[in-house]
């Protein structure tokens, strides 16, 4: 197994967009790759990140309201915060980015294309939520507990353990339940998908890699093939032996396809 | 004194081994095991628990709702008021509440409650409460607006009670093109509204800061206290004395021939394990954003089990602390001159019975209650001064006069 202990050095900022303050961190060298968290917030340190690393500029932003960016009263919709990382790129003045989204930060990487059909190089999506399952339901977090459902992301709990201990200190549930509030702010209801995504999915041009965990227990895998099918220049691929939290659980087999896929443009 | 009835309205009639092995009796717990045959039958005793109350010298009869869960059957207040402005004469209607959160259009509950305050002739007090974490889940309303929801509604009811219609309303969550209902409360300048609440300040603040009686929930005395506190520190910076007409308890109180068979019943208070909400799931009963964020440490620790439940004791704690009361009323009566004289509530509510007290026993306790406890009781809260919101025709609230129809009503 991959090993948890890395010392990434980041570059943190607090950049103004949309009235509220976000919390950007950047590091690596290379072709810029906006990286959008899950729903429960990200640890710093990720070997993920540390490959990804290697060969990008890889700009991380915790989402508004979510690991100690401000929490923006205004914002209701996961649109709405697609529509705030737009601003946030103009700001910077960010081109030619690639978009990764793992999970709910899929969500808002397909809202982000679907805004811009041509305007990012890439676009990846792990385990996306956004769109209603044809079969099966989004797993629902407001019927468990903060340990069980970042549990549910992992095919193997002893990853889970190794990431968050196996009994997570207090302060980590309350960033977690922080986390689940303003997910809940922007996604209650429909819960965690859009109906209007999938139609305006068809107008995307940016090619799209859909990756989905072979053991995901919080986004059906059929979600990924809905994906697929809406977006007209994409393809999908499975990695073994992870859940939902792929990039958590097999960092390096994301990262190579990652790598790869962006690469090729 | 304003001296209520209350009972949460048991679905007493379930099996309790089912809701153990499932560990939680609220919002998942199957309706498999509710048993309409039962509950057709508690329906009705519990309406003549009401009759009964007003019968023996209750002033009013307090009533609430939650969903999905059997330590109450009841799932809208509003039907229980209807039924109640029909069948009783002379008490008040005392809603606590309706969980303003969950309406996803006031004005329809402003129509409601206008309805009932008209058949009961202005009996109707229309508390109003945020609801409880899991019938957030039950309903689908989002947890994190709660309180923004309960505000902006409570709003919009007073409007569309105070002011004359049409008007547009345009809030965060509620927009109405037109309010303009044409039913209309009899009492002006509209019923009062009491809050009742255990365990929010942020609840205690508001109720204060709109001059609403805060009703406390079976809180221990110091705690009682400290609420007091808050809510007169609050009137004082509002510019007013806060005094026993903001004040209200709601004291379970069971009483019976004689003390063993009082402590017994008493017992039944515990009978979803002493918690308010039902055997309460953790998760589902402090949704993210529902609860005030003073305690998201504590919160966050009990959903995973770690820490207890914030709103809960245990029986013997509840009976040192006189959040449960027992006896003979000879016994009982000490301990609410105690209740009287330390926190100065002037309006009490009595929760008699709950969990599988028999339908005679909870009759035997509403008739001594009303034979020998509210009179003492009454006399006590002369002694001491604790005049109701409508003995001290109290204003109806930080923005409008005492009432001019119900002047010096009881």
């Amino acid at each position: 197994m991959t090993p948890t202990v890395s010392t990434l050095a980041w570059t943190t900022e607090e950049v103004r967009v949309a009235g509220s303050s976000v919390r950007l961190r950047t590091t690596g060298r290379g072709a810029p790759l906006l990286v959008l968290h899950h729903d429960i917030g990200t640890p710093e340190q990720l070997p993920f990140y540390e490959a990804l690393a290697r060969r990008f500029t890889v700009l991380l932003p915790s989402h508004p309201g979510y690991d100690g960016s401000e929490r923006p009263a205004w914002m209701r919709s996961v649109r709405d915060l697609a529509v705030t990382y737009q601003a946030l790129l103009a700001a910077r003045g960010s081109a030619d980015v690639s978009l990764v989204g793992l999970g709910f930060g899929g969500w808002i990487a397909a809202e982000m294309a679907t805004m811009s059909p041509r305007a990012f190089r890439r676009l990846v999506l792990v385990g996306a939520m956004g769109i209603k399952p044809a079969a099966g339901e989004i797993l629902d977090q407001a019927l468990v507990s903060y340990i069980d459902y970042a549990r549910a992301g992992f095919a193997d709990q002893a990853a889970f353990d190794r990431l968050f201990g196996a009994d997570p200190p207090t302060p980590q549930l309350e960033q977690w339940d922080l986390n689940r509030e303003m997910t809940f702010r922007i996604a209650w209801k429909p819960y965690m998908y859009n109906p209007t995504l999938p139609p305006l999915l068809e107008g995307v041009q940016t090619e799209a890699l859909v990756v989905w965990g072979d053991d995901d227990r919080i986004v059906p895998a059929g979600c990924g093939e809905q994906y697929a099918r809406a977006l007209p220049r994409s393809r999908l691929a499975v990695v073994e032996g992870a859940g939902h939290l792929v990039d958590m659980e097999q960092p390096e087999a994301l990262a190579k396809l990652i790598v790869q896929f962006v690469a090729e443009s | 004194m304003h001296l209520m009835y209350f009972t949460e309205q048991p679905m007493s009639a379930y099996p309790a081994d089912e809701g153990r092995k499932r560990g939680a009796t609220a919002l998942m717990f199957s309706n498999r095991h509710f048993d309409p045959v039962a509950g057709s039958r508690l329906y009705n005793e519990y309406l003549e628990h009401y009759r009964l109350a007003e019968e023996v010298g209750f002033d009013g009869i307090m009533l609430n709702e939650h969903h999905n869960a059997p330590f109450c059957m009841q799932a809208k207040c509003n039907v229980f008021a209807s039924i109640l402005a029909a069948v009783t004469k002379r008490v008040k209607i005392v809603l606590l509440g309706n969980p303003l959160p969950l309406a996803d259009n006031p004005v329809r509950l402003a129509e409601e409650l206008a309805m009932i305050d008209m058949v009961s002739r202005g009996r109707l007090v229309s508390g109003f409460v945020r609801g409880g974490g899991q019938e957030q889940l039950a309903t689908g309303v989002n947890p994190a607006f709660n309180r923004e929801r309960f505000e902006e509604a409570h709003e919009l009811i007073v409007r569309a009670w105070t002011q004359e219609g049409p008007f547009r309303f345009e809030g965060n969550h509620y927009q109405h093109r037109v309010v303009n209902p044409w039913a209309v409360p009899l009492q002006k300048p509209h019923p009062r509204i009491w809050i009742p609440g255990v365990l929010s300040k942020e609840t205690i603040i508001w109720a204060a800061r709109q001059r609403y009686p805060y009703i406390a929930l079976s809180t221990a005395i110091d705690a009682t206290k400290k609420i007091w506190e808050l809510y007169d520190s609050v009137a004082a910076e509002v510019g007013y004395t806060g005094g026993p007409e903001n004040r209200g308890y709601l004291q379970r109180c069971h009483v019976a021939e004689t003390e063993e068979k009082a402590l017994a019943n008493a017992r039944q208070f515990m009978w979803m394990q002493g918690e308010f909400t039902g055997l309460a799931h953790p998760v589902w009963s402090s949704p993210s954003g529902y609860f005030s964020p003073s305690y998201r440490k504590a919160f966050v620790e009990y959903a995973v089990g770690r820490g207890s439940n914030p709103r809960a004791a245990s029986f013997e704690d509840q009976l040192r602390d006189q959040q449960i009361i027992a006896g003979t009323p000879k016994t009982v009566l000490p301990k609410f001159r105690r209740l009287l004289e330390e926190t100065r509530p002037s309006i009490l509510g009595l929760w008699a019975s709950d969990g599988f007290v028999s339908n005679q026993d909870a009759t035997t306790c509403i008739r001594l209650l009303g034979q020998e406890v509210l009179p003492a009781v009454r006399e006590m809260g002369k002694e001491l001064g604790l005049w109701s919101p409508f003995e001290a025709n109290a204003p109806v609230s930080i923005s409008q006069p005492a009432p001019v129809a119900h002047r010096n009503g009881a």
